[in-house]
């Protein structure tokens, strides 16, 4: 049963990953992206890490994704002309498909040797809720602090870019 | 018969039991359309819907004569009638989304019960208070958000697949309207979770526990959340009317001015599958409030139900326990109505001030306030 699932959730956020870059509506676009972000919280369920699931949907399906079809909706994007090739993009895709080159030697190389425990033996650390907190308190104190500050500055960034400073003269 | 029911594979008895928890709440969220038109009228001075019966029951003496009164054929007959309509589909509309934003609606409102007790008994082998849930994940009540957190694409969807102006301001009213109230309503129940986890413990989130620990002995033991923390409960509240789109702050519908909101283009069955979903909300999201700040399954402040079915055969228990549950999130139901037949709606940049420029900093307020106040009650 697990094995089964396993492989339905990976079809789907595979299937849905290419669904978002392939297509040309941002609607379904954004939609597909919905149905991927779903498929690897049943990733996260069937790894025992109800939190992450959980989070991952409530976050970025709840959230962010309804975030990305408010935009869209209210600047009514569609699908633009394709842009002719150009000679950055030319660079761009070669430096590209280098990358995905060595990434499908190295898969192919190292297939098979990675270390693969028994899947009895792993302690589920995922399955409560004390580890997280423990580690974001301890571990990883700092990383959260930069990524909060990260995304401050770039809230703020948002605020004073589309903020408009008429009437303000001396201010700006 | 429970040896026939034990013997079935574990998802067959999973469906069964999810079957049987749908096929509740559904009628539920139909008796809450007839009881909104009837409190609607008794708010109002008015009988409400009383004429509708059927022939073979105005024949029965004294209780056709009830039924007819009470309005149920009027249910029957609204069903009856979304059921056998026509399907129509209007020309303009984006196909698919269109028929798939109902069924986003519904989906998620049902889902959100797998997480919620809804009621307790009492297991004689351990001496402990079960819960009667789907599925007691330790996550309970992120899962409530984040299941309930996914119905607002059914919003977004039926606006934008309408292909038409109103419908498309209801959906982009409802996107920014129900993640504004979102942050107000997980930062609200902060405080009830850190006073549910005492230092020491594994952590929870699940909604059971958040009971328990409403039913322990002594003054603070026993006291229900609500009078613990007034502030949690009244941000909540207020959060879990815009989160279900119930007046005052149903800005995705707003019949006044955007004609229907989002299902303006819907019809028939279509529509009532919206409406349907919009109850089962309300019923779960008041079963939700009941578990947090009105003790659930106890009976009253200060009266566990553990020592009241301790010696009740278990279904007898099992029943009492729901039964309260019921009861008080039927209550509930009803101040949702109450309340919508008497506060008049909001303006959509008043509910806007309202979440970010009040709610949320009272939540924050809150938040802090408690944490403080927990640590120094758990030093002393």
């Amino acid at each position: 049963m697990a094995d089964l699932l396993f492989h339905f959730f990976s079809i789907l956020t595979i299937g849905s990953a290419f669904a978002v870059v392939y297509n040309h509506n941002a609607v379904n676009s954004a939609l597909a992206f919905l149905v991927g972000l779903i498929g690897v919280s049943g990733l996260f369920v069937l790894l025992d890490s109800f939190l992450l699931a959980v989070l991952m949907i409530l976050v970025y399906a709840g959230a962010v994704v309804a975030l990305f079809l408010f935009i869209i909706m209210l600047l009514d994007m569609q699908g633009g002309e394709r842009k002719k090739f150009s000679k950055p993009t030319a660079v761009a895709a070669l430096m590209g498909s280098g990358l995905l080159a060595v990434c499908i030697v190295t898969l192919f190389q190292s297939f098979g040797s990675l270390y693969q425990p028994d899947a009895t033996t792993v302690v589920p650390v995922g399955a409560t809720l004390k580890n997280y907190a423990d580690q974001l308190f301890t571990t990883y104190l700092l990383p959260v602090q930069v990524v909060g500050f990260l995304l401050l500055i770039s809230m703020l960034g948002v605020i004073v870019l589309s903020k408009k400073f008429e009437g303000l003269g001396d201010v700006k | 018969m429970i040896d026939l029911y034990l013997d079935l594979p574990v998802w067959i008895q999973s469906a069964l039991k999810g079957l049987i928890v749908i096929m509740v709440i559904i009628p539920i969220a139909g008796a809450c359309s007839l009881a909104e038109r009837k409190v609607s009228a008794w708010i109002q001075g008015r009988p409400g819907p009383n004429r509708a019966t059927v022939p073979w029951v105005a024949w029965i003496p004294f209780f056709g004569k009830f039924l007819q009164r009470l309005g149920v054929f009027h249910l029957m007959a609204d069903g009856a009638k979304f059921i056998f309509k026509e399907d129509v589909l209007p020309g303009h509309v984006n196909k698919f989304y269109y028929y798939l934003a109902p069924l986003v609606a519904l989906v998620p409102a049902l889902c959100t019960i797998v997480v919620v007790p809804f009621g307790a008994y009492f297991d004689a082998a351990t001496e402990t208070l079960q819960p009667v849930i789907l599925a007691n994940v330790d996550v309970g009540i992120l899962a409530v958000f984040a299941i309930g957190s996914l119905s607002v694409y059914s919003l977004i969807l039926a606006g934008w697949a309408s292909n038409s102006k109103y419908p498309f301001l209801g959906g982009v009213r409802a996107s920014a309207q129900l993640i504004s109230y979102e942050l107000s309503m997980t930062l609200s129940v902060i405080p009830v979770f850190l006073w549910v986890n005492a230092p020491g413990g594994n952590g929870t989130l699940s909604l059971f526990d958040v009971v328990q620990s409403q039913s322990q002995p002594g003054f603070l033991g026993g006291m229900w959340f609500v009078f613990l923390m007034p502030l949690c409960a009244f941000v909540f509240l207020v959060a879990l009317f815009a989160e279900t789109n119930r007046q005052p702050f149903d800005m995705p519908e707003s019949e006044a001015d955007l004609v229907g909101g989002f299902h303006t283009e819907y019809g028939e069955f279509k529509w009532s599958l919206f409406f349907v979903a919009e109850y089962a909300h309300m019923t779960i999201g008041s079963g939700v409030f009941v578990l947090l700040f009105l003790g659930g399954w106890n009976p009253l402040p200060w009266v566990p139900l553990a020592p009241l079915i301790a010696g009740l055969p278990i279904w007898l228990g099992g029943l009492i326990g729901i039964g309260v549950f019921l009861a008080k999130s039927l209550a509930f139901i009803f101040l949702f109505m109450w309340i919508r037949w008497t506060l008049p709606r909001f303006r959509y940049d008043q509910v806007m001030t309202i979440g970010w420029q009040k709610l949320l900093p009272l939540a924050i307020g809150n938040v802090i306030f408690y944490a403080l106040a927990i640590a120094v009650i758990e030093r002393s």
